[in-house]
């Protein structure tokens, strides 16, 4: 077994102290949950509920067309490995303004705990350097966490943090599920310069 | 453009959808999109990205759409089928997703391995509450893209500009 240390309820905050730096666009289930957590659910936040492995898809969307932004992704193994070839789109496309931080407890919790992939063989932080990314790092246990804030500011971009947590409870927040309520409010407070 | 060698429908094309807004053009690479592409690609207007897979390029949109910008995603028909989960931002969130289908697997196709997807296009975008827009021939292009531009990104609509084999020609692959 992996050995691990971390609770996911401690990565976000200590990754992201000042949250309103950044666009952010948030996984569904936990991933979501977290962020919603971290923000109070900000209008700099756009959580997903739905359309699994679009999350690395928005916030590179995003990058592209806010260059002046930081745009930060946040998602799980299971939504992320959905979609995994979104990496290379990522590496090729190559935004300077891109991190992505996967939330890995290696399992599916949100439909019951069933084991995921990276459970086990598969290694996040080498298929993210295979598809090009040129900044990835793995963490596992709290001690590490200043180093993995240090690298979502440093590190050449686009990065990938593959932080691999317990597989314990997302933060407790009940978040708004309407989508386009959701989208309304991102995008007025980024069109009217009152977000991030 | 005048010294373009791309097609006139292409850059007919290129220049309605860059009058409408649209900065940046993802794809996955088909026959009938490549003209489209590489104006988008030499256009210091605009950006092209490509695509692993099709719904890649809808998620794309709806970033963009986040921050104010306008991105259209071109396809071959088969790509539509891998789109579907991800147009829930379209029904659920009013996400204006632009999708350009060069279609396969319709009028004058050999290849049988086309014509299962080809032929579920209209369905699969409808059952997904996409607006559909067809084109024939030359002729409708122009005025079917501004419509569709107005549908999407006026009227808040997902839409699909389908460009038919009947237009494009059929492959020999």
């Amino acid at each position: 077994m992996v050995d691990v240390s971390l609770d996911r309820r401690e990565l976000l905050p200590a990754l992201f102290p000042d949250p309103s730096e950044y666009l952010m666009v948030s996984g569904l289930a936990g991933a979501s949950r977290d962020a919603a957590a971290l923000t109070s659910e900000a209008d700099n936040l756009f959580t997903m509920g739905g359309a699994m492995g679009a999350a690395v898809s928005i916030g590179l969307g995003m990058a592209l067309c806010a260059p002046d932004k930081k745009v930060a992704v946040i998602t799980g193994d299971g939504e992320l490995m959905m979609n995994i070839g979104s990496l290379a789109t990522v590496a090729s496309a190559a935004p300077i303004n891109l991190s992505i931080v996967c939330i890995d407890n290696g399992q599916h919790g949100e439909t019951g705990g069933q084991k995921g992939h990276t459970a086990e063989r598969t290694n996040l932080e080498l298929m993210a350097q295979g598809a090009g990314i040129p900044g990835a790092l793995t963490i596992s246990h709290p001690e590490e966490l200043v180093a993995a804030a240090r690298f979502l500011t440093e590190s050449p971009a686009p990065r990938f943090l593959w932080a691999r947590v317990l597989p314990g409870p997302p933060s407790d927040w009940k978040r708004n599920w309407n989508l386009a309520d959701c989208r309304t409010r991102f995008r007025d407070a980024v069109l009217t310069g009152s977000g991030s | 453009m005048t010294e373009s060698k791309e097609p006139r429908w292409a850059r007919s094309l290129f220049s309605e959808l860059v009058e409408g807004g649209v900065t940046l053009f993802t794809h996955v690479p088909d026959a009938g999109n490549a003209a489209l592409v590489r104006l988008a690609q030499e256009s210091n207007k605009t950006s092209a990205v490509l695509l692993s897979a099709e719904e890649e390029g809808v998620g794309i949109c709806a970033g963009a759409d986040l921050v104010g910008a306008r991105s259209v995603v071109c396809m071959q028909s088969s790509g539509v089928g891998n789109c579907i989960n991800h147009l829930s931002l379209v029904k659920g969130g009013r996400f204006p997703v632009f999708l350009i289908v060069t279609m396969r697997g319709d009028y004058g196709e050999m290849n049988p391995w086309q014509y299962p997807m080809g032929q579920a296009v209209d369905a699969v975008l409808e059952a997904m509450g996409m607006l559909i827009f067809r084109v024939d021939s030359e002729e409708e292009l122009e005025v079917a893209t501004r419509a569709a531009l107005s549908a999407c990104f006026s009227g808040g609509q997902g839409v699909a500009l389908v460009l038919s084999q009947r237009f494009l020609g059929a492959k020999a692959f």
